[in-house]
């Protein structure tokens, strides 16, 4: 059963859109139109953030194709993503594009 | 496309036609309250400011004031003042009058024998005016005439994955129809300004986007604070959002696609056609009423915890795309966006939806919101009161 949504192929994270537990399979389809499946490594929420694959402490986590912000521990494939492991980070997007 | 509207002597068109009972500041405010729920089609709102406010800060409840009279979905407005504040009353009327000529009566407490005299003044003018107003007729008009404010409110990941993303296409469609969108709440751009950056229509709007941003940071870093305590809300965190950046990702997608054609300070008459922004902070009260201030005759709201606030002035067209929450808050939640993010409608089905909606709405089908007679109000601020 698909039970995630991922927004942008960029994107390190899906977006839960049923209740899923630990240790369930995590189903959504990527955006070449395959169905990807992943373990939950947490309980996850009805519309919270899982991680698709993992992200290393101090990288950016990018969602809609952007960054949503910084990881503040190795997060894994399957991890819940949110304000425990992520931190906001203000970027100077004027610079970047000029 | 067309709607049945009421053509105002300005040259404007709205889709109610409301009597204005507008108090100049709070100590006004009882009694406008009083003489509303007289009259039939009386609207008003508890106004906390009007006095004691600095000039730049008076100036923001000025314009949200004359753009609410101005707009319109008003007939007419009676404005009540106590006498001695700060929005003095011919400052307020010829504000007003700076923007429209539509009827205007105004009553001064003070000069009036206090507030029972002020009521029944206040009052049999309403009167008039309600009957007087009862006389204009619909008439067809082409959607062009139509301003819609977009909002989102009780934000949570649905609102940014499927029901911005649907208003988003409902602006589209406006635009191509020759109407006016205006994407606000400033502080729900910060980390996605680069985004709506790279749509202005001319170096200058683009110059405007990014300042607009970096005032309203600077503005409460000047007193100290960061505009990312307090948002997200417990609420949007609750519900799944992690950070501002995330957050605005999502609000952004209200406005669509087209390019950004002008950007407004706070409740300033709008005349740009197309997408606009308006600088307004990310509290929904204050936002919506600087949309409505600039002309806005409807407002399309997202949520996804479940936001129930309408205004005295505009019809608010709540959306939620959280399964949970319309099945939960069904009374006060418009339009079910949910099958997009389940896959059992696409989105041009649901955005015909919303269009034919925001056309029945403006041809006077009652939202949920005015059904229940909710009009929360808020004004933007600069700072505290002297």
């Amino acid at each position: 059963m698909i039970n995630a949504l991922i927004i942008d192929e960029k994107d390190d994270v899906a977006v839960a859109i049923e209740p899923i537990e630990i240790g369930t399979e995590i189903s959504y389809v990527a955006k070449d139109g395959k169905v990807k499946t992943l373990m939950a490594l947490d309980n996850i929420t009805i519309y919270h953030k899982i991680a698709t694959r993992n992200v290393a402490k101090g990288n950016p986590i990018i969602k809609y194709g952007e960054h949503i912000g910084i990881a503040l521990t190795d997060i894994k494939a399957g991890m819940h993503v949110h304000v425990h492991n992520v931190q906001s980070h203000r970027e100077n997007l004027e610079e970047e594009l000029i | 496309m067309n709607f049945l509207g009421y053509k105002r002597p300005d040259g404007r068109v709205g889709v109610r036609n409301k009597i204005f009972i507008l108090p100049a500041s709070l100590c006004a405010s009882d009694t406008t309250r009083i003489i509303a729920s007289q009259i039939e089609g009386a609207m008003t709102f508890n106004n906390q400011l009007g006095c004691s406010q600095v000039p730049s800060d008076q100036q923001l409840t000025m314009d949200v004031m004359a753009g609410m009279a101005a707009n319109p979905n008003v007939y007419g407005t009676i404005v009540v003042s106590l006498g001695c504040e700060n929005c003095q009353m011919d400052l307020v009327v010829k504000a007003i009058k700076e923007r429209t000529n539509k009827p205007i009566e105004q009553f001064i407490i003070q000069e009036n024998g206090g507030t029972i005299a002020t009521i029944e003044r206040g009052v049999r003018a309403g009167k008039k005016m309600a009957q007087d107003a009862s006389m204009v007729l619909r008439e067809e008009f082409p959607i062009s005439e139509l301003i819609i404010g977009t909002n989102c409110g009780g934000s949570d990941p649905t609102s940014g994955l499927a029901s911005n993303p649907l208003i988003g296409e409902l602006s589209d469609r406006l635009v191509e129809n020759g109407a006016t969108s205006i994407l606000s709440e400033t502080t729900e751009f910060i980390g996605a300004e680069h985004i709506l950056a790279s749509r202005a229509k001319t170096p200058e709007i683009k110059e405007k986007i990014y300042n607009i941003v970096h005032r309203y940071e600077k503005a409460l870093q000047l007193v100290g604070e960061e505009v990312r305590e307090g948002n997200p809300s417990p609420g949007n965190k609750a519900g799944g959002l992690t950070t501002l950046e995330e957050k605005s990702l999502g609000c952004i997608h209200k406005a669509g696609h087209t390019e950004v054609t002008a950007v407004y300070d706070y409740g300033k008459q709008i005349s740009e056609k197309g997408l606009v922004i308006m600088d307004t902070p990310g509290n929904d009260g204050s936002s919506v009423a600087g949309m409505v201030a600039g002309g806005a005759q409807i407002v399309v709201f997202s949520t996804g915890r479940g936001n129930p606030i309408g205004n005295p002035i505009a019809p608010v067209i709540k959306i939620t795309a959280n399964k949970i929450t319309y099945a939960n808050m069904v009374d006060n939640m418009d339009i079910d966006a949910s099958p997009l993010i389940y896959g059992t409608k696409t989105m041009e089905e649901l955005s015909d939806v919303l269009l034919k909606e925001v056309i029945l709405v403006a041809n006077g089908k009652l939202t949920k919101s005015e059904c229940l007679g909710y009009t929360e109000t808020a004004i933007a601020r600069l700072c505290n009161f002297v």
